[in-house]
């Protein structure tokens, strides 16, 4: 049976999950949208940017993130000046370093779904005194709701998943960065396989339920890829 | 509805390889028709009035409120007091009719009425629609929708981009009616653009023709069309149309007369009470000269006329006559054989005969 460390870990990481969420979906939207509208030549660049994650190996984000953030980085100054401390090993420095991890995730999706839209939706809601925050409510997010969906699981989904970045930004404080999979990893070095299994098998049937959810409550990703 | 109110557009727009260059003062009432093949920079120039597209260089103005000037002044769209129809069904997939018709009268006035809108949908038969989602309209329910919507938000300005040129024929016939009423009953200017001259010559007061981003010729639509000048003369379907009211009915022949500036005109019998104001299309190829009242015809339609000009047409065998009729013009295409052997020369009086007469409202 799982312990109190393996539910503090279980708790941390939905914590942690939920949180980024809704940061990579207030910090997402408005990327992707300027993704899918820019004519800027700054656009592949911030493309490329954004999805490095999807290729870097997750310690070489952590390292880097781990000197920025230190004492003797530009963000780790920073945020010593504020009086914030210093962000590595700590809940912060985590929800920081997955946002960066999982954006790719939750921009793309966000940013088809906008881009099937097309120009045509906000020009009709223009020429009907919608001002344009107006249009982004009450047109663009009921019609993206799918990509939106798909964005909002992937980016929950990915956070849970991670390991890498963790480990190098967080180390493996209980209840502060000992998340899911830090703990299997544990359990796993200490030879205590029945414990690792609850996690891991949880973890594979939470995999399995997310993704089936995503594709049976999404009848648009039939006919159009969100 | 002010005879001095104007639409005046200054517009100068560079885009792809294409400029537009227009300076243009069209009527504050009736229908004025933006008329052009595709490429002319007609669609544009709507979307500059609208400002969907912002022109390098332009001063728009509509009854003196400025929506646009040359020192960088520019009104966003949602802030104009504009309707706008798309070429293809606009309609929000995500809202019902009746929500999609709420959307723009919400913003424009504050507030949704529903008797309002119940009155406009019945004004363009789409009441038994108002709970069905768009995905379950026909094109021309669609259209009629995008149409109302459009006028919920009761725009200062009304603007068209060719509405019917995704539906087929029969789908066109089922709109045109509603758009003639709309010609008849709306207060506001509208501006139409279109390359099919048939809805021209049903819909527009007043046409401009458009070509390569310039403005050709602007006016009166009965004078325009009648203009030996212009391209529309020349094209195989050239027409004038000319404003005529019922006379009387003969029921014996199933025939109703006509009455215009230069005379009379007998079509098919229609349903249409004495002195209801018409209007009749004649094509070019419908009207033949004669220098005489040729009593034998089978043509019943002729009235005397005087000619006013003769021009080439694009066939080298054939001229383009200009006639006129009590102060009403019209266009005879004959051949240059015939022009000759008639001895038709600007001035002479002859007797216009009018094969075909299409009635359009």
């Amino acid at each position: 049976m799982p312990d109190s460390q393996d539910l503090a870990a279980v708790w941390l990481t939905l914590k942690l999950a939920a949180t980024v969420t809704v940061l990579l979906l207030l910090l997402g939207t408005p990327l992707a949208w300027w993704l899918a509208h820019t004519r800027s030549r700054l656009r592949s660049v911030v493309s490329a940017l954004v999805s490095m994650p999807l290729v870097l190996p997750p310690t070489v984000l952590g390292f880097y993130l781990l000197l920025v953030m230190g004492p003797n980085g530009v963000v780790g100054q920073a945020t010593q000046a504020l009086g914030l401390g210093l962000l590595p090993f700590t809940f912060p420095g985590l929800v920081v370093a997955s946002t960066f991890y999982s954006l790719p995730f939750v921009v793309q999706p966000i940013q088809n779904a906008i881009e099937a839209i097309g120009p045509r939706p906000l020009e009709v809601a223009a020429t009907l005194r919608s001002r344009p925050l107006d249009t982004f409510w009450s047109v663009v997010v009921p019609l993206a709701r799918p990509g939106f969906l798909t964005a909002a699981v992937l980016g929950f989904a990915h956070t849970v998943g991670e390991f890498g970045v963790v480990l190098m930004i967080g180390g493996n404080i209980p209840g502060q960065t000992r998340v899911v999979s830090v703990q299997i990893f544990d359990r796993v070095e200490a030879l205590e396989y029945s414990q690792a299994h609850w996690l891991a098998g949880g973890m594979v049937v939470f995999a399995f339920v997310v993704l089936f959810l995503l594709y049976a409550l999404n009848p648009d990703s039939r006919r159009r890829p969100a | 509805m002010n005879a001095a109110t104007t639409l005046a557009l200054r517009v100068q727009h560079a885009y792809a390889g294409f400029s537009l260059d227009v300076d243009l003062a069209l009527p504050g009432y009736g229908v004025s028709v933006l008329f052009g093949h595709s490429g002319s920079g007609k669609t544009t120039l709507l979307r500059c009035v609208a400002g969907l597209e912002r022109a390098g260089r332009a001063r728009i103005t509509l009854n003196g409120d400025c929506w646009q000037d040359e020192a960088g002044h520019f009104t966003p769209t949602w802030q104009r007091a504009i309707g706008y129809v798309f070429q293809e069904a606009s309609l929000f997939p995500h809202l019902d009719v009746r929500r999609n018709l709420a959307f723009g009268m919400k913003r424009a006035g504050g507030v949704v009425n529903d008797d309002d809108i119940r009155a406009m949908a019945d004004r363009f038969g789409i009441g038994s629609l108002l709970g069905r989602m768009p995905d379950r309209l026909s094109g021309g329910e669609r259209q009629r929708v995008a149409i109302a919507r459009a006028l919920l938000t009761r725009p200062r300005l009304l603007l068209m981009d060719e509405p019917l040129s995704a539906l087929d024929s029969a789908r066109k016939q089922e709109i045109l009616p509603y758009l003639e009423r709309l010609h008849d009953e709306l207060e506001i200017p509208m501006l139409y653009v279109t390359h099919q001259i048939e809805e021209a010559a049903r819909l527009a007061d007043h046409l401009v023709l458009m070509a390569g981003g310039r403005v050709m010729a602007a006016g009166a639509l009965t004078d325009t069309l009648a203009r030996l000048d212009l391209p529309l003369a020349r094209d195989q379907e050239a027409s004038v149309v000319i404003a005529a009211h019922v006379l009387d009915h003969d029921s014996a022949w199933h025939l109703t007369r006509l009455g215009f500036a230069g005379g009379e005109l007998q079509v098919s019998q229609r349903s249409l009470a004495a002195g209801t104001p018409v209007r009749v299309r004649i094509l070019a190829r419908d009207v033949s000269v004669a220098t005489t009242p040729d009593h034998a015809s089978s043509i019943q339609n002729r009235f005397p006329c005087t000619v006013t000009g003769i021009a080439p047409a694009d066939d080298p065998a054939q001229c383009l006559v200009g006639l006129e009729a009590g102060g009403v013009a019209l266009i005879s295409r004959v051949t240059h054989r015939s022009a000759a052997q008639l001895g038709l020369a600007p001035g002479l009086a002859v007797w216009a005969q009018v094969k075909a007469v299409a009635l359009l409202e």
